[in-house]
């Protein structure tokens, strides 16, 4: 199963000939590379700087500015806790606080049985109804850590 | 003397036609349309606070410093990023600004560590200084929440804390003290055009970081400075300030590297250099620098300097040092002793391209006026001596036709056998700046050249041609050109000589330069070379640019001809933006071609068989100047050999290590009496010398050198030869001993000597340098401040002269013995032979040569990356590492000359260009073969070059 880095630049290329004729490739290619991977696999940068000819250092730039673009593989759930202000006025950083300890992880760690990764979020454009969060890519409001460990089957 | 502070008006000008006027402070400025309300502010002398802004990068508006009030409008505008509108009123210090501006540093102020005093850059910063602008008294912000400056924070580790890097050997980066302007990351990709850098992260996680979070020297920064003098902090900071401290006065003066002569200001401690600083003025440069004039400059105080002079008997002896009057003695009386027993020809001398002009144009006269003959040559004859022949045979001038600023309306390149990036990596970042606003590239070269395709930058095409053919090439691109009807008629019909074109333009036609017909033999496909054509032809202002791939070929004359026949007949000649343009090798080589270095001419390029010219020197000279055409390099060495040339004077070259087939070299040495070398080092050359006058740099003397687009640009010197005098004063020395009565005080009376003899150089005095800072040759009454482009209005030999150039395929030919080719060039970091960045901390970068191989080649041959290979031709053999790469196509292999244990000219032919005998360095026949280790040939010289550098130091009488 394990796929050589070899293969996943082949991966990547693929992805970056598909869309290189776009008005602003990268991030596209960045958003697709983390569709196909669940992360940005290492040398994937590369790969995309040589096949787009910027430097290697301004992908970088591009992709460690989005907190979204992760360098790991996530578990098989993704929370995200929105902890902007609306939502902490309505007790998001106590939620935080008691789903951090049940799965025993800090922000942007994942499970020992890489099962779940916990990840901050500043705003989900959901602030009357907060607390808000986002479970494996849909929105949820008005939560509270059980609903949010329930849906995750935790 | 004090440290020359150039004005930083905050954002680059702009040259609109167009002027605008506003109110700055009630006073009103005009100013070209488009300028910023920072740049008008500051060329009214009123100066805005600012951080991010810097005049050699565009503006960012990111430190909301320069913020500005605008009369009419709403909020407070960051001065840098708001274009001077007619009738604006402008007003840069209120209560309201001087508030923000307060609260804006007090923010910079307390993520920045407090330790002003012991800080590299105190005295040179820029934050220091805006905080004494705004009046900053009190930072109410204390360490204790997140921060970037301090290692342990609570007892803890502070995770946000960088350590410095440290792994480029020039300066350091500390992350501590930076302010995330990103004024380094925009040098970096506007000015240098690498893109090495970037700010990582967002919000206070914001870094600067080289490449992919890499330290400098592992990232793709290629250490030409630029981020280190846009830093307004000591985050980026030469690691030469951290060691010595500030300078206190400054000099300008010019690099002694490349053909580009960029200025620099020398900021010195009293005698002691502390950094070279590219200096905003210089017109080749325009404050940009490359990482060798920037910091390759510690060779000057090198160990293996030598600093006495030393005589000896034979070459077998160890060297004895002696007193400059005892080496001078000994040499004029070897050379009388050489002349009375061989005759007048049996003498002869090398000038250096690494001189000043005036230098020589002393060496030159000595050999006319003293030797009294003409035996004199120089290293142009190994690099651009057909670029003369050609350009001089077809428009009349020995030179190239633009200055550099030209590139920044060009909108079509032809660049054929020259590697700006790595060679003249200055004239590169301007050529690539204008790629990126749309020009167009089209590379010849057998080699895939980063222009190639580089971050931003890509070639509409590469033609990577068979080595030697670049004759076929360029006049198949000319075929297209005619038989398509691109050519420019009405250009050619009144600039040029019509009947000359239509027998060029009937011989390029012939089916048989199609590129259908001649693909096969250049290795390029036809469609590749018509849409080169088309592209040249039809793109709007076209330059070609070229370099030693050019010349160094048996055809190299006649490529020189195919290119200016290529401008003639695209009308690309006299005016900016067009031109042929030769990249020249060395700081002065075409200085020393201007001043009379070659046999049959004068300075000035005047025949020497040209009675008029010769009764000008001797009227001065006072003597009579023999008018026969003297012996070039090659004939000094194969009449050494046949045992009539006897004596010569080589200074700054090492012929053995640069010129081709060294064994030849080496034998035609050894057949001669008396070798005087006058160098820095014991070179190569050195190894067959029996005197050696030690050479001073170019910090160490006043005169001037000329660059490749002609510039006459001052050398100044800070400080005093640690060899006791500068070169001109050996060489004077040296005449007088010989008898000659040479009173020279200052190089300014050599300058003067040279405009009252040289009309192209008329005009020329230190005095006009002062005021003008460089000027461009022809110098004279028509064009009394110089001349940026030639053939303005005609050629200056009348028409322009079209030359049929049939290709001739060189007699070095691949074969079953031979089946590769090698083609050689130059990197970034090493400088031709390597005697001055070999001794500096450059050879980080590049500590040995390598032989690039494709793949396949290499695949068939059993080697593996970094494995030793034998490198064999017709002429020798040598032994170097194995790099393989894609770089080069199959059957072409390519190699430096920077180090002389590898040795490549043992390598090289003598084959030569027919006109000029410019060697072929760029086609050899070899083979390559797995081997364990440096060849005999090398391990034998390794230990006759030790034999013959020892010295024994000098035994005063009294002991």
């Amino acid at each position: 199963m394990s796929e050589t880095t070899e293969d996943q630049n082949v991966r990547v290329a693929a992805i970056c000939d598909q869309m290189a004729a776009l008005e602003g490739p990268l991030l596209p290619i960045l958003h697709e590379v983390q569709e196909e991977f669940g992360y940005i696999p290492d040398g994937a940068l590369q790969t995309i700087a040589k096949k787009l000819n910027l430097s290697r250092a301004e992908v970088h730039g591009v992709a460690s500015f989005y907190h979204d673009f992760r360098e790991e593989r996530a578990g098989k759930h993704v929370i995200k806790i929105c902890r902007a202000e609306a939502c902490q006025a309505m007790g998001a950083d106590a939620l935080g606080d008691q789903i951090r300890r049940h799965l025993k992880v800090d922000w942007s760690q994942t499970t020992a049985d890489h099962k779940i990764t916990l990840e901050p979020v500043f705003c989900l454009g959901l602030c009357a109804c907060a607390p808000a969060a986002m479970v494996d890519g849909k929105l949820v409001g008005r939560v509270s850590a059980d609903r949010i460990l329930e849906k995750v089957g935790s | 003397m004090s440290l020359i502070k150039e004005v930083d008006y905050g954002t680059p000008a702009k040259n609109s036609e167009k002027t605008v006027t506003l109110t700055i402070d009630g006073k009103d400025v005009t100013v070209p349309e488009g300028t910023s309300v920072m740049r008008a502010s500051m060329e009214a002398g009123i100066q805005v606070p600012k951080l991010c802004a810097t005049d050699m990068v565009d503006a960012f508006g990111s430190c909301r410093l320069c913020l500005v009030e605008v009369e009419g409008r709403n909020g407070t505008p960051a001065s840098c990023t708001t274009p001077a509108s007619d009738g604006m009123v402008v007003r840069t210090q209120t209560d309201r600004l001087k508030k923000i501006r307060k609260g804006v540093m007090e923010l910079y102020i307390s993520d920045h560590p407090l330790d002003c005093l012991t800080c590299a850059a105190n005295g040179d910063c820029e934050l220091q200084d805006m905080a004494g602008a705004v009046g900053l008294r009190d930072v109410r912000y204390g360490y204790e929440g997140g921060n970037h400056v301090q290692v342990r924070q609570n007892g803890e580790e502070n995770p946000r804390y960088m350590a410095k890097d440290e792994t480029n050997p020039y300066f350091t980066y500390d992350p501590s003290k930076c302010i995330v302007c990103s004024r380094c990351v925009r040098a970096c990709e506007e000015v240098q055009g690498t893109f090495a850098l970037t700010i990582e992260g967002r919000g206070f996680e914001s870094r600067v970081s080289p490449g992919m979070h890499e330290n400098f020297m592992d990232s793709e920064c290629v250490s030409c400075g630029a981020c280190v003098q846009a830093c307004p902090t000591a985050t980026l900071q030469e690691k030469s300030v951290i060691e010595i401290g500030q300078p206190e006065h400054s000099v300008v003066t010019t690099c002694a590297y490349c053909g580009v002569g960029c200025s620099f200001k020398a900021e010195m401690r009293g005698e002691e250099l502390v950094r070279m600083v590219p200096y905003k003025d210089g017109k080749a440069n325009r404050g940009h620098s490359c990482v060798k004039g920037r910091f390759a400059y510690g060779y000057a105080n090198h160990k293996d300097r030598i600093l006495n002079p030393m005589i000896r008997e034979s070459v077998d002896e160890p060297w004895q040092e002696v007193s400059w009057e005892e080496a001078l003695r000994f040499t004029a009386d070897k050379f009388k002793g050489i002349q009375a027993k061989y005759g007048k020809g049996a003498l002869g001398g090398i000038t250096s391209s690494r001189c000043t002009n005036e230098e020589t144009f002393l060496v030159q006269k000595l050999i006319r006026a003293g030797f009294g003959n003409n035996n004199v040559d120089t290293c142009a004859r190994v690099c651009h001596s057909p670029t003369g022949y050609g350009l001089k045979t077809t428009f009349g001038t020995s030179a190239g036709t633009q200055d550099f600023d030209s590139v920044e309306h060009t909108d079509v390149v032809i660049l054929i056998g020259a590697n700006p990036t790595d060679g003249h990596p200055v004239f590169a970042s301007r050529l690539k700046k204008r790629l990126r606003q749309g020009a167009k590239l089209i590379v010849i070269d057998p080699r895939r050249i980063d222009l190639v395709r580089s971050p931003h930058i890509e070639a509409v095409a590469h033609l990577p041609l068979r080595p030697g053919t670049n004759v076929a090439v360029l006049t198949s691109l000319a075929h297209v050109i005619v038989t398509e009807g691109l050519f420019d008629e009405a250009f050619v019909r009144e600039r040029c000589d019509w009947d000359e074109f239509q027998d060029w333009a009937a011989f390029v036609s012939d089916p048989k330069h199609s590129p259908e017909a001649i693909a096969d033999m250049i290795g390029v496909d036809a469609e590749t070379m018509r849409k080169a054509a088309r592209s040249f032809a039809t793109g709007g202002n076209g330059a070609i640019y070229y370099g030693l791939g050019v010349t160094e070929h048996s055809q190299g004359s006649t490529t020189v001809m195919a290119i200016a026949n290529l401008a003639m007949a695209t009308g690309n000649i006299g005016r900016p933006g067009v031109g042929v343009n030769p990249l020249r090798g060395q700081n002065n080589v075409q200085g020393s071609c201007d001043m009379g270095s070659f046999p049959h001419e004068l300075p000035g390029y005047r025949h020497i068989q040209d009675s008029a010219t010769r009764d000008i020197f001797e009227d001065i000279w006072g003597v009579k100047l023999d008018d026969e055409p003297g012996l070039r390099i090659p004939n000094m060495l194969d009449a050494a050999v046949d045992g009539t040339f006897k004596g010569i004077y080589i200074q700054g070259e090492d012929i053995l290590q640069s010129d081709p087939d060294t064994k030849h070299v080496a034998a035609g040495l050894a057949a001669m009496e008396c070798v005087v070398v006058h160098d820095l080092f014991l070179n190569e050359t050195a190894n067959y010398a029996h005197v050696f006058l030690p050479g001073s740099t170019f910090l160490e003397k006043d005169g001037t050198f000329t660059n490749a687009e002609r510039r006459i640009n001052r050398v100044r010197k800070v400080m005093t030869p640690m060899n006791g005098f500068a070169d001109w004063e050996v060489t004077q020395n040296l005449a007088r001993a010989m008898g000659l009565d040479w009173n020279y005080t200052h190089p300014s009376q050599v300058m003067a000597e040279i405009a009252a003899t040289t009309p192209s150089f008329a005009n020329v005095s230190y005095d006009l340098l002062e005021r003008e800072g460089s000027v461009q040759w022809p110098c004279n009454a028509k064009a009394p401040t110089g001349t940026p482009v030639m053939h303005m209005d005609g050629f200056v030999r009348g028409k322009g002269k079209f030359v049929v150039t049939e290709y001739v395929a060189t007699d070095e030919r691949t074969g079953p013995r031979f089946p590769l080719l090698l083609t050689t060039g130059r990197i970034l970091s090493q400088y031709n032979v390597g005697a001055q960045t070999r001794r500096t901390e450059n050879s980080a970068w590049h500590k040995e040569d390598l032989l690039e191989i494709h793949p396949h080649d290499a695949e068939q041959r059993g080697i593996r990356e970094g494995d030793w290979i034998r490198l064999a031709s017709r002429s020798g053999e040598t032994s170097l590492r194995a790099t393989i790469t894609d770089r080069v196509a199959p059957g072409v292999v390519y190699t430096t000359f920077h180090h002389p244990g590898t040795q490549a000219n043992v390598i090289t032919t003598d084959y030569t260009d027919w006109a000029t005998n410019c060697p072929e360095y760029k086609v050899t026949a070899v083979q390559v073969s797995s081997s364990n280790g440096p060849t005999e040939w090398q391990v034998e010289y390794d230990r006759q070059a030790e034999q013959s550098r020892r010295i024994k130091p000098r035994v005063d009488a009294a002991e």
